[in-house]
């Protein structure tokens, strides 16, 4: 399991300072959900496009990554366009299509996926440590600080739990089949993989209270603002305004 | 170093250590041995104040430790090497792993740095430090977790099962490590040849009291 594949170059995005990345990605996602303004819309992908050819991820993965979302969406497409409006554009027997309805999915769609793609290319181009410490800079509360980190930290521990505990079934000779037996297992597996995990997260506790935690986590890491930050800030409060313009 | 009195321990009704003294000296190099669930990771978890015994008291370095407060002052001094890595290792890399103890001593970033890039050298893992731990093999984990309970500079160490899963190379180094090392060490393993190899006294654990089976 790979989740961090887009952290991993070294372009000038990757090396942005993660604050302003944060800031930047959060304002921009704001700015773009509340827009209800086609052309800022379909506007609003220039600057999350550029920025992902600039960090030079690779597009195939990206577009992978935006097939999950647009998933969601073709149940948009499936209800919006025959239920929502007064102007009829066409008429399949007793369904028919309207012009409002059709925007508003159009303008769901542009904006969720300006969105996804601003996340991979500010928020995925960081290593999620970084993520976190600049989390706890900008004034995050430790408590919501610490829960995202050991999320992260851990799931790759309970994930390889999970492929041991469901290949060790396999080997016992289980298919999975609708009946109760099937249910029972997966029932029993979960239950395992929460006891596991819980054992697991005391034990952790006792190794770092061995090494003298106390409740606080310092930071090794300090970071300073540089040319390209300062440069990404500006150019995106222009589009910010810009955006805010059309409307 | 360590003096343990009359320690009595249950998990429920199941009596696991019973009247059990023990006096572990600074320089010593002690294994302990003992069939699985007589006690032995239960014993070293009552000395790092992780379970406390229902009876008995507890010395550390000439002080009695009862409370968690008591326990906090002696475990940057008293290493302990857990049997997992994977619940030793949290940061995603390794200098941030091996700095966690150190910050929490108080050292400055600039410092804890420098004991990394220290510890890290005195193992041979020199250039570890931006890997990132979950994807290190078994032997890196376990030398890196060393690395993490080392650069606390302790002054004894306790390693519960240390050659778990490990390869015969790798068992090797931490032989040499620990060889090299002028610190004293209580060892639980159940690997004859690392235990030859490595101390001078052996305890052998059996309901739920120490005897010693060679000096």
């Amino acid at each position: 399991m790979e989740l961090e594949e887009f952290a991993l170059g070294a372009t000038w995005v990757h090396h942005l300072d993660p604050r302003i990345k944060i800031i930047v990605a959060v304002i921009f996602s704001v700015l773009v959900a509340v827009n209800d303004h086609l052309g800022a819309s379909l506007l609003s992908l220039v600057l999350p496009v550029f920025l992902i050819l600039a960090a030079r991820l690779n597009l195939r993965a990206v577009l992978v990554r935006l097939a999950v979302v647009n998933a969601f969406l073709v149940f948009i497409w499936m209800f919006l366009p025959f239920t929502m409006g007064e102007r009829t554009l066409y008429s399949l027997g007793p369904l028919s299509i309207h012009q409002e309805g059709l925007s508003q999915a159009l303008l769901i769609t542009v904006k969720s996926n300006s969105i996804v793609l601003m996340a991979l290319a500010l928020l995925s181009t960081s290593q999620i440590f970084t993520l976190v410490h600049a989390l706890s800079h900008l004034g995050m509360p430790d408590k919501l600080v610490h829960l995202f980190f050991f999320c992260f930290r851990y799931i790759h521990v309970i994930h390889d739990e999970y492929h041991r505990l469901s290949n060790a079934m396999k080997m016992r000779g289980f298919r999975p089949r609708t009946n109760i037996h099937t249910y029972r297992s997966y029932a029993y597996l979960v239950g395992m993989l929460l006891i596991r995990s819980f054992d697991r997260s005391k034990r952790i506790l006792n190794a770092m209270k061995c090494r003298g935690f106390k409740g606080r986590f310092y930071i090794l890491h300090h970071y300073e603002m540089k040319r390209h930050d300062y440069a990404l800030a500006l150019s995106s409060a222009a589009f910010a305004a810009a955006l805010l313009a059309i409307r | 170093m360590i003096h343990l009195k009359d320690i009595c321990f249950r998990y429920g009704q199941n009596t696991v250590l019973h009247n059990l003294r023990l006096d572990v000296g600074p320089k010593d190099r002690i294994a302990l041995v003992g069939s699985n669930g007589s006690g032995k990771t239960t014993l070293c978890h009552i000395i790092m104040g992780l379970l406390t015994p229902q009876s008995g008291e507890v010395h550390i370095l000439g002080k009695k430790r009862v409370t968690e407060a008591d326990f906090a002052e002696i475990r940057g001094k008293i290493g302990f090497l857990f049997q997992d890595s994977d619940d030793q290792l949290f940061c995603p890399t390794v200098i941030e792993d091996v700095a966690f103890g150190p910050l929490n001593l108080g050292q400055t970033p600039e410092q804890a740095r420098r004991t990394v890039s220290e510890t890290l050298s005195s193992l041979e893992l020199s250039g570890f430090e931006e890997r990132i731990t979950y994807k290190l093999s078994g032997g890196e984990k376990r030398l890196v977790s060393l690395a993490t309970v080392l650069a606390m500079q302790p002054q004894f160490l306790i390693l519960d099962e240390p050659t778990l899963g490990l390869d015969e190379i790798t068992s090797a180094r931490l032989v040499e490590i620990l060889l090299r090392s002028d610190l004293g060490y209580l060892i639980i393993s159940h690997d004859r040849d690392f235990v030859t190899r490595t101390a001078e006294k052996v305890l052998y654990m059996k309901d739920g009291k120490i005897k010693v089976e060679k000096g």
